[in-house]
C-alpha cells in the first residue's frame, strides 16, 4: 500500500504532481545553446477551456472576468498575467499562472463558471491537458520552421499573436511571446515527442557553423 | 498539398482538415416512409462527380469549424469557400475535363436522389439502368439543405 497519509487534501497531490515532459529537463538543457536557442518546459498552468458566444450576454460576463474575449483568429486578449487565446469562433482557452487555480487560492475557475451561469456555453478546467514549451533564442523561429508551415515572419506573426496550427505534424497550439520567443502548448500526451521532435530540430545549432 | 482557406483562419494545410462528403444532402422530409432501399442511397450513395463538386470540410487542427468548398474534382481547383447552411453557389465556366460518365447535371450535388445515375453512352454493352434510383423519396424541401 501506498503511503496515502500523506496525500491529504490538493495540496499533498500538488508535490507529487509531475510535468508530462519533466523526464525531459536534462535533455532539453543539455540540447539548449545559450545566445542561439533555449528550450525548457514551462511552469504549471491553470488553464480553463470556455465555449461562449463572444455577442451574447453571458459573453459579456465571461469578458469582464477575463478582461476581454479575442475576437478573431490570432488575437490575444486578456490582462497581466492572464491571457484568453482564440481556439474558435465561440471558443477560448484561458492561460494563468499555476496560483490562479481554485485549489491554491485562486478563482479563476469559479469565478468563470459563476459568470456564465446557467447560459449555453462551457467553462472546462483544462490544466492538465496541455503542457507549455518555452522556445527561444535567434534560432527559433529556424527551428518550428522544420514542422511548421504557417507564415512565421515577424512581418505577419506578430508577438503577442496565437495561432492553433500542427508543429511536427502534432496539433499545437503557438503562442509568441516576444521577438525571439514562442511558447506551445501541446497536449500532455504529445509532450514527449514534440519534446524530442524541437531537440531533433536544434541539433544543428549545437554544432560550429559551416562557414 | 492543397492550401485550403478557412473562413476563420485564412490559408492553411490540407493536413489541417478533415473531409467531410458530399455537401447539400438533405435529410429525408419523412424518414420513416422511405423504403430500405431509399434510406440505404440517402445514408451512403454520393455523387462521384468528375468536375466542380460541393463538399464539406472541417478545420479540425484550428478552428474546428465546418464549411463548404467548390472544388473541381479534376484539377484540384478550390472555386468557393462557403459557410454550412447557405446554398451553392453559381459555378464558373464549365471546363474542358467535364466528359466524362459522371453525372454532370448542374444540380446533381443539391438534391437528395444521390445514386449511381449512370447515363451509360451508348457504347455500353451493359446498358446500367439506374431506373430504381429515379424516385424522389428523399427529396427535401428547399432550404432543408446541411
Amino acid at each position: 500500500m501506498a503511503n496515502t497519509a500523506a496525500l491529504t487534501g490538493i495540496n499533498g497531490l500538488r508535490e507529487i504532481r509531475r510535468s508530462p515532459a519533466s523526464h525531459l529537463a536534462k535533455a532539453l538543457e543539455a540540447g539548449s545553446v545559450p545566445g542561439k536557442i533555449v528550450l525548457k518546459e514551462g511552469p504549471f498552468q491553470t488553464m480553463a477551456g470556455v465555449r461562449v458566444d463572444p455577442t451574447s450576454e453571458e459573453g459579456t460576463r465571461i469578458a469582464s472576468v477575463t478582461g476581454g474575449l479575442p475576437a478573431r483568429c490570432g488575437e490575444v486578449a486578456g490582462t497581466e498575467g492572464l491571457s484568453v487565446l482564440w481556439l474558435g469562433p465561440s471558443e477560448f482557452l484561458v492561460v494563468a499562472p499555476e496560483e490562479a487555480h481554485d485549489s491554491l487560492g485562486g478563482d479563476l475557475i469559479g469565478s468563470l463558471t459563476d459568470a456564465l451561469g446557467d447560459a449555453p456555453g462551457q467553462v472546462v478546467d483544462l490544466s492538465a491537458n496541455r503542457t507549455t514549451f518555452e522556445l527561444s533564442g535567434p534560432r527559433a523561429r529556424a527551428v518550428l520552421e522544420k514542422g511548421c508551415a504557417l507564415d512565421l515572419h515577424p512581418r505577419s506573426f506578430t508577438p503577442g499573436t496565437a495561432l492553433t496550427t500542427e508543429v511536427g505534424n502534432i496539433p499545437v497550439t503557438l503562442l509568441k511571446t516576444g521577438e525571439e520567443s514562442f511558447r506551445l502548448f501541446p497536449r500532455a500526451s504529445f509532450a514527449d515527442f514534440l519534446g524530442r521532435w524541437l531537440l531533433d530540430g536544434m541539433r544543428e545549432f549545437a554544432s560550429p557553423e559551416v562557414p | 498539398m492543397l492550401l485550403i482557406s478557412c473562413p476563420n483562419c485564412g490559408s492553411r494545410d490540407e493536413t489541417e482538415f478533415h473531409y467531410g462528403g458530399q455537401a447539400h444532402v438533405p435529410y429525408p422530409e419523412n424518414p420513416n416512409e422511405l423504403n430500405d432501399r431509399e434510406w440505404a442511397e440517402f445514408l451512403f450513395y454520393r455523387d462521384n462527380t468528375k468536375g466542380t463538386f460541393a463538399e464539406r470540410w472541417l478545420h479540425s487542427t484550428g478552428c474546428r469549424q465546418w464549411f463548404n468548398m467548390l472544388r473541381d474534382t479534376v484539377t484540384y481547383d478550390i472555386q468557393a469557400v462557403y459557410p454550412m447552411g447557405t446554398p451553392r453557389p453559381a459555378t464558373a465556366a464549365p471546363n474542358a475535363a467535364e466528359s466524362g460518365t459522371a453525372s454532370l447535371a448542374a444540380d446533381s450535388t443539391t438534391t437528395g436522389t444521390a445514386g449511381p445515375s449512370i447515363a451509360a453512352p451508348s457504347t455500353s454493352a451493359t446498358s446500367i439502368t439506374a431506373t430504381s434510383t429515379t424516385q424522389s423519396g428523399t427529396t427535401a424541401p428547399e432550404g432543408a439543405t446541411k
